[in-house]
């Protein structure tokens, strides 16, 4: 048995290695998604053009400038004599932050109940005003001698940062994404494309089981998509500062179980879509739905109700859930038990109804 | 009886819907014996092979191949069994090592084993030098080796051959028979369809399959001398108006034309079938020779098949 398995094995490796285009999807798809997606989600912008209103003048309201522009977020543009000169600059578009500096910030700086700062933000852009946020609630080092917390400096204060939340979340989640995509052809195309070539009508009067025909088609895939989730997770640290707070082992754990759910998905497929491209066009059918409601791009809880209910149908909804849970929030698999066990459940589902029907379609 | 027959059938019936594929089949195939299944496409030849191997269940009657009762047993007969698809069906991505290699662990044997009768087929058949070569890039007469060869790995003793030679040239179809006669000789068991008339005169014994139907069946010299049919040939220099003034008569069931000559087969019940003809071609003056000739297996096959080209218009 193990050696029918094994040849079977074999024998998609080697497939897989001559087909030169499929092979570089194996390893181009996750880096171009994650490029794609890593850059275009990043609203780590820099270089904002922003200009100074120093009313105070002293070397502590300097040092604070100096500190402001070392983040890199704002670019200085030469300082503004006056507020209503710095609103005229920005209305106009010249600018898109404005800082103003009290002539009592010291004062203020040293104890009073206001802000010591203003930041005075072009409002037209939503974006820029999250990344003034940001930027305000940047931890200023307090090396010119401040006595309070820079935080309470702002008047935006925020101990939110969407700017890397945003990145560090869109990566994890990717994992996932590729998987689904990646996962799912592959193993669809694989097969039916056997069907296609009348391959399978000769395997069926060979000893092989289909059990074993099923083993050997899906293995390799298990590496491949444990080798796909390793690419990204590593491009992902190295170009987008993404960090590892849980087990390496525990991730490799959920990616398992979500890649053995993405097959056995490609397996029902395979035994539904006549040709390869019906294949492409269901594995696409249920790509859409995974991407949009799975909480990769759209928070989940802003969805409503029954979209819910319909995206606890799609494995990648879960593994978004448990890939954050482990590699952002460090949690442990045990503490996402709940969504192990509905990864699970579609898991046995799927495999049971792909299982009699591959079986059937071989008759 | 049963212990020297390959294959017993016994009112094997397959139905797709509506449409009856193979229809109340009674077959009986005996061991180290070339059985050829001739039909034309639609007859029910890849249906009756599909139902042998186990690829289909019957709709209807029975069938056992090499004392297992199908589908049943196919399990069983698996590793007793080749089997050659009528679509070329290994892999073109694979070489023709790769591709023999795959098929003989499949098939569980063991390495050294497995590497000797490889070496074995690949001599037989020629591949040697076409090893390391991807299958894609080989011929439809490589193909067909590598596909036998490939059939014949873990030693069957029976083999299933569903139009072998229809994607081959002549030579290797010859070749390919050659090979065929060769297995025959070692005892394996042979069935093969086909729709070319030399290679059904070539088996030991034949079946004409048409519309799912056994229509003849036995030693392709017995069943051109058995005929149902008178076969006259006439040779005409018009051969139009000889056609022509052949037409309309309804003890003529088929015209068929070769050069200057045509075919003419009648009912059997005609008297004298040398005589009719000849009458209605003089009826028309047309100059013709008129010959009583022995039928050839077209000829065979035409009668048995139901005069499907006549009768004449």
């Amino acid at each position: 048995m193990l050696q029918r398995i094994f040849a079977v094995m074999i024998k998609e490796v080697r497939q897989l290695a001559r087909d030169r285009v499929t092979f570089g999807m194996i390893i181009g798809i996750p880096l171009m998604e994650i490029l794609l997606f890593g850059y275009a989600i990043n609203f780590d912008v820099r270089g904002l053009r922003a200009a100074v209103v120093d009313e105070a003048g002293t070397s502590l309201s300097r040092a604070l400038v100096g500190d402001l522009q070392a983040t890199g977020v704002i670019v200085l543009e030469p300082p503004s004599t006056s507020v209503a000169d710095l609103r005229r600059r920005i209305n106009s578009g010249k600018l898109s932050v404005g800082i103003v500096i009290p002539a009592d910030f010291e004062r203020r700086s040293l104890g009073s109940d206001r802000p010591a700062v203003q930041l005075i933000v072009d409002g037209s852009e939503p974006m820029i005003d999250g990344i003034a946020r940001s930027l305000a609630s940047t931890p200023l080092p307090s090396r010119a001698g401040l006595q309070r917390p820079p935080g309470r400096f702002f008047e935006v204060y925020t101990e939110f940062n969407p700017e890397r939340r945003t990145a560090v979340q869109v990566v994890p989640a990717l994992i996932g994404v590729i998987l689904n995509m990646t996962m799912v052809i592959f193993t669809a195309a694989a097969i039916v494309r056997e069907r296609e070539r009348g391959n399978l009508e000769l395997l069926i009067t060979t000893p092989i089981r289909s059990g074993e025909l099923m083993a050997g088609k899906l293995l390799p895939y298990v590496f491949i998509g444990l080798l796909q989730a390793t690419l990204v997770l590593v491009v992902g640290m190295w170009i987008f500062d993404v960090p590892l707070n849980g087990s390496l082992a525990q991730f490799y754990l959920a990616a398992a179980l979500f890649i053995a759910s993405t097959l056995t998905l490609g397996l029902l497929i395979s035994t539904i879509a006549a040709t390869q491209l019906q294949a492409f066009q269901m594995a696409f059918m249920t790509m859409l739905p995974s991407i949009l409601m799975s909480g990769f791009v759209f928070p989940f809880d802003g969805m409503p109700k029954p979209a819910q209910w319909f995206a606890q149908l799609l494995p990648l909804t879960h593994f978004v859930d448990m890939v954050r849970g482990v590699v952002l929030r460090g949690a442990p698999l045990v503490d996402l038990k709940v969504q192990v066990a509905k990864l699970l459940v579609f898991f046995v589902v799927t495999l049971l109804i792909a299982t009699r029907r591959f079986h059937k379609s071989l008759d | 009886m049963t212990e020297d027959m390959a294959i017993v059938a016994r009112g094997l019936t397959r139905r797709f819907g509506k449409l009856v594929a193979v229809d109340g089949v009674d077959l009986a195939i005996p061991r180290a014996r070339i059985f050829g299944f001739l039909g034309p496409n639609g007859s029910g030849k890849s249906t009756t092979i599909r139902m042998l191997c186990g690829l289909l269940e019957p709709s209807a009657g029975t069938v056992d191949v090499l004392g297992f009762r199908m589908p049943h047993d196919a399990e069983k007969l698996r590793s007793k069994l080749g089997y050659m698809t009528q679509r070329f069906s290994l892999w073109d991505d694979l070489t023709v090592l790769e591709n023999l290699e795959f098929m003989g662990q499949v098939f569980g044997l063991p390495g050294r084993e497995r590497r000797r009768r490889i070496g074995e087929r690949a001599e037989e058949y020629a591949l040697g030098p076409l090893l390391d070569q991807r299958v894609g890039t080989m011929s439809g007469g490589q193909r067909q080796r590598l596909a036998l060869a490939a059939a014949t790995l873990h030693e069957p003793e029976l083999l299933l051959l569903d139009e072998p030679t229809s994607a081959v040239d002549p030579q290797s179809r010859r070749d390919f028979w050659e090979s065929l006669f060769g297995l025959v000789n070692r005892g394996i068991t042979i069935l093969v369809s086909t729709h070319y008339m030399d290679e059904a005169e070539r088996c030991h014994r034949l079946a004409i399959l048409a519309e799912g139907r056994l229509v003849a069946e036995g030693v392709p010299q017995d069943l051109m001398r058995d005929i149902p049919a008178a076969v006259i040939e006439v040779e005409a220099r018009d051969t139009v108006a000889a056609r022509r003034a052949l037409a309309g008569d309804e003890a003529i069931r088929s015209v068929a034309q070769l050069g200057l000559r045509l075919h003419v087969l009648l009912d059997p019940g005609v008297a004298s079938p040398e005589e009719r003809v000849r009458q209605r071609l003089q009826a028309a003056s047309v100059e013709a020779r008129v010959e009583t000739v022995g039928a050839s297996l077209e000829d065979v096959f035409v009668a048995a098949t139901g005069f499907r080209n006549g009768p004449v218009h």
